[in-house]
């Protein structure tokens, strides 16, 4: 079995998974997620393969594991799809394999297998609760089967995506996912915020598909394929891309192609525009945030843009300016980590906090990928997986303990609202200290996380090669991450609990704990496969293994950049001073944000998340409303539409009409009547005839015998 | 000597008033007696023609023979029918007895 | 011109002028009367043509049977005398013309055959016609089965006649 036959298995097991589920095991829920769950740790068997199998082979960048099939006939030749393991590709599909792997375990409980059904539970809600033996306990969820479908499907979408070895296969592995986040933002269908937060979400991430299926198109017209090795690996392509001028804003066709490519990642990867969709997605159940915004979704934009880097970056050279799409990307991702981060700083549900937190750090990957940072980007991808995934099942785990706390005591809080939780170091333990280690990791807490060997990687290359306002804009927001995050810690699990529920609380199923706690082994252990060679006393530990391997993916390996002191003193700075600063604000705060009344009227504005929502609904939605509901229905559907067709109608009435009563009335009826009438009338004439007078009748006989003999006879005579 | 012809053209007028007397009278009874003179004028024929072209074999009158038995059958039945019909209808002129009429 | 032409014109002219008074009478007894006058007159003419025997027979059946019955029936189908005002039919004239026609025709056909005036042969003079013909009657070789079919006809018609002809008793008991 070579790693390239076992690389094609990789998505299949979620696929048939998905069949299964809905065709066979709907009403059956235990076989429904055994289904799930062993396609997903099939597939993540067959990934570790690959991966321990791609780490033995010397050189893995040039020689990768590849097989191809020839799959479209276009004309004279066939559109080849198939798959790539290089170096990125492999540490991609780790790192897919085991968060995907978590998050399925982690939905049997989150789901309440087991648990009775609720008396009010109706699919499309969520589940709020059932009585046993009088006191209620949580309910299962009525579509569970369902669920355990459409994140089947979603698995096999990201794997898809990540094996393929072309942009095509690559695109629908991202629509599938994009089809996937509709369906699982809106699993709660009759929840009404549900299914606009899944249009939304559809929507603002087709913008930028758009504009990614037009980079494709550009880029299969200039080359005449999509195989990332024939475009990315191959130096005469990329150096003609680079040169000629597509007549677009004085770009270079590589330019605009990457630009193009990029605002699909813009889209998908909730980067400033196209962010809005993200908080919103926080509609859908826990796990499938996680995977949406941790795992898979949004890892994949910044995946596919880290794949096409080489043609980003076509005419760069190290130490030389930016490319155009590079600026672009530095500055997009610089602002928007910036940005979200200050929006993080003023919510006060547990989810969206990580929402905005997801977003910063998606810019922080972009920017990185802008500042030519590649492995810094790609290393950080990893780390944040494995860290934001087990941020968002941890608070799920968090819900799921207040809303138990709620079913107990009856009261009726908003189980998210981090404002009504505190202490729950007490109640909940595992999901305390595994939260409080991931919350590390994403605030970059030194040495020991894995948050802070990407994020310093990051800072130091953009300090290195003399991106100083991108170096301070990451640096604030590594300031405000950390803050926002040990403001979320304090206010959840620290300090007095600040309601009923939350004194209530207990801890969750295993089902659920112990994926955070294998998460949050890796969210402290991946971050050492990084350490820098060059780095003070521990540097020769593992020296620089991540970089020398995933360097390897690009034609021309990156250098690292040289060990400096100074972006390391700014980091420490900044992870523990946020943090303290976080802990000090927020430890004995109350039921209101103490920065409420220190910022006033700016508290406001982040809280209202700039109004962005508010402006894209004045400018985009609600014409677009208009146009469809006056225009497009009332004159062109039915007006013009429906007004042809029964004009039609009424031609063939009307010529039916003439063909019954010009035609088939006095022509084809009247000459059947005539018939008859003729018939009758013969008939009434001849009837004369029998007279009923046998002299009559004999006078014929003679008449005619006679006549006949006699013509006979004197004509034999003559 | 009488010639043929003489036998044939008085059996030929004897037919003829036969025929005449079948077709125009009204009553049943005098139809009857009309076909009674067609069948003597047939004997005629018959029996001259015997006597002239084969009067070694007796075929001619044979046959002669046969047409009085057939005329007496077909007047015994025929007069038979005709006081039956008189019984039903109290009339024996053809022209009356026309039930087969349109 | 030989006595014999002479009687056979004389009773030539009878048979006709019988034949015609026959048809034109509208006294019936008076019409069946002149038929029997007709028949006498082919009983002549067949001793003329020397077959004796037929003559008595067409004496003997035909008027002494045939025409009697023919007076009987006369007899029996009186209704009201009144009723029949005329003796002929309204197409009397047609087969007047008919009757014309086909006598005419007739005879100029017979006249165009060949073998129309052959003089007749002489028979031998003790000839036995009567016993040639009672021989050929009831002969195996001649006309038996044809003697013996009309003896068939003759029961039918007897027997059909009498059923024909009987009274029903059942309309009888009906109307009673």
């Amino acid at each position: 079995m070579s790693p390239a036959l076992l690389t094609w298995l990789i998505p299949l097991p979620p696929l048939l998974a998905f069949f299964l589920i809905l065709l066979f095991t709907r009403r059956n829920n235990a076989l429904s997620h055994t289904v799930a769950v062993g396609a997903a740790a099939l597939s993540w068997l067959l990934g570790m393969l690959v991966f321990f199998a791609a780490l033995g082979v010397e050189h893995l960048g040039e020689q990768p594991f590849t097989s191809s099939v020839g799959w479209l006939p276009l004309g004279s030749s066939v559109f080849p799809i198939g798959v790539l393991i290089d170096p990125l590709a492999a540490v991609t599909l780790f790192f897919v394999a085991w968060t995907v792997l978590m998050i399925f375990i982690y939905s049997i409980g989150y789901n309440n297998f087991g648990q009775p059904k609720g008396e009010g539970d109706v699919p499309g809600l969520p589940p709020h609760g059932a009585k046993d033996h009088g006191h209620s306990v949580p309910s299962v969820e009525p579509m569970y089967a369902r669920f355990f479908a459409f994140i089947s499907l979603f698995a096999f979408g990201m794997f898809t995506l990540v094996v393929s070895d072309n942009l095509l296969t690559l695109f629908v592995g991202w629509e599938i996912m994009g089809l996937c986040s509709y369906l699982l933002i809106g699993f709660w269908y009759a929840k009404p915020s549900a299914r606009a937060a899944a249009v939304k979400a559809f929507m603002t991430t087709r913008v930028g598909d758009v504009f990614m299926l037009l980079g494709i198109v550009a880029l299969y017209a200039a080359t005449g394929t999509l195989n990332f090795r024939e475009i990315l690996h191959n130096p005469q392509v990329l150096d003609a891309l680079a040169t000629t001028s597509s007549g677009y804003f004085g770009l270079s066709v590589a330019g605009l192609i990457g630009l193009l490519l990029f605002i699909g990642t813009v889209g998908k990867s909730a980067q400033f525009p196209l962010h809005v969709w993200l908080p919103d997605a926080m509609e859908g159940p826990t796990p499938v945030s996680a995977m949406i915004h941790a795992a898979t979704m949004v890892s994949a934009g910044v995946y596919m843009v880290i794949r096409m880097f080489p043609l980003l970056s076509a005419g760069w050279v190290e130490g030389g300016d930016l490319t155009a799409t590079m600026t672009v990307m530095a500055a997009i991702g610089a602002f928007t980590a910036l940005f979200a981060a200050t929006i993080a700083v003023a919510q006060k549900d547990i989810k969206r906090v990580l929402a905005y937190s997801t977003i910063s750090q998606l810019g922080y990957m972009i920017a990185a990928l802008g500042i030519g940072a590649y492995v810094a980007a790609a290393f950080h991808l990893v780390t944040h997986a494995f860290f934001k995934a087990l941020l968002f099942l941890g608070s799920g785990s968090v819900i799921h303990g207040v809303e138990h706390g709620v079913l107990h005591t009856g009261e009726h809080i908003d189980p998210q609202d981090m404002f009504n939780m505190g202490g729950l170091k007490k109640k909940m333990p595992i999901t305390f200290w595994t939260f409080l280690i991931g919350g590390f990791a994403l605030s970059g807490f030194p040495l020991i996380t894995a948050g802070f060997w990407s994020k310093d990687e990051i800072l130091a290359d953009a300090f290195g090669h003399g991106h100083l306002a991108v170096f301070l804009t990451l640096a604030i927001a590594a300031l405000l991450t950390a803050f926002y995050t040990m403001r979320q810690i304090t206010l959840t699990f620290l300090g007095a609990p600040r309601s009923k529920a939350a004194e209530h609380a207990s801890e969750t199923k295993p089902s659920m704990t112990l994926p955070l706690v294998v998460l949050s082994v890796f969210a402290v252990a991946a971050g050492w496969v990084g350490i820098p060679e060059n780095f003070p006393v521990i540097g020769g530990l593992l020296p620089s293994w991540f970089h020398n391997f995933v360097s390897g993916t690009l034609l021309e390996h990156p250098e690292a950049a040289a060990f400096n002191i100074l972006p390391l003193l700014v980091s420490l700075s900044v992870a523990l001073g946020g943090l303290g600063l976080g802990y000090l604000v927020y430890r004995r705060a109350g039921e209101q944000d103490p920065l409420r009344s220190a910022l006033g009227p700016i508290y406001t504005l982040l809280e209202n998340k700039y109004y962005i929502d508010e402006l894209y609904d004045r400018i985009f939605v609600r014409p677009a409303k208009a146009i469809a509901e006056g225009f497009v229905y009332m004159f062109i559907d039915r007006q013009v539409i429906d007004g042809f067709l029964h004009a039609l109608a009424r031609a063939a009435f009307s010529l039916g009409g003439i063909f019954r009563n010009k035609f088939d009335a006095p022509v084809v009826n009247g000459f059947g009547d005539f018939t008859a009438s003729m018939t009758q009338s013969f008939g009434r004439a001849l009837r004369k005839v029998q007279t009923g007078q046998v002299q009559q009748y004999l006078l014929f006989v003679a008449l005619i015998t006679f006549g006949g003999l006699f013509y006979y006879l004197f004509g034999i005579l003559r | 000597m009488i010639p043929l012809s003489w036998y044939l053209t008085l059996a030929a007028g004897l037919f003829s008033f036969g025929l005449y007397g079948v077709l125009a009278r009204k009553n049943a009874i005098a139809i009857l007696m009309g076909v009674e003179l067609m069948l003597n004028a047939v004997n005629i024929n018959l029996v001259a023609f015997w006597r002239y072209l084969t009067s070694d074999s007796m075929n001619g009158q044979a046959f002669a023979v046969m047409v009085f038995a057939v005329a007496a059958a077909e007047v015994a039945v025929g007069l038979a029918l005709v006081i039956s019909v008189y019984r039903r209808r109290k009339t024996v002129s053809a022209d009356e007895i026309n039930l087969m009429k349109w | 011109m030989t006595p014999i032409q002479v009687v056979f014109l004389f009773t030539a002219a009878l048979i006709l002028w019988a034949a015609f008074m026959m048809v034109t009478r509208q006294n019936l007894v008076h019409a069946a009367l002149y038929l029997i006058v007709a028949l006498f007159g082919v009983a002549v003419i067949f001793v003329l043509l020397e077959a004796g025997f037929l003559a008595v027979i067409q004496v003997l059946v035909y008027i002494g049977a045939i025409a009697i019955l023919m007076i009987f029936a006369v007899m029996l189908t009186r209704g009201d005398v009144s009723h029949e005002s005329e003796s002929v039919n309204r197409g009397f004239g047609w087969a007047a013309l008919l009757a014309a026609l086909f006598c005419f025709g007739l005879i100029i056909l017979l006249g165009q055959s060949p073998a129309i005036n052959t003089p007749a042969p002489a028979l031998a003079v003790d000839r036995d016609t009567v016993f040639e013909l009672g021989r050929a009657l009831v002969s195996p070789d001649a006309y038996v089965i044809p003697f013996e079919v009309a003896s068939v006809l003759l029961l039918a018609a007897l027997i059909g006649a009498l059923v024909v002809a009987r009274p029903h008793i059942k309309e009888k008991s009906k109307q009673r």
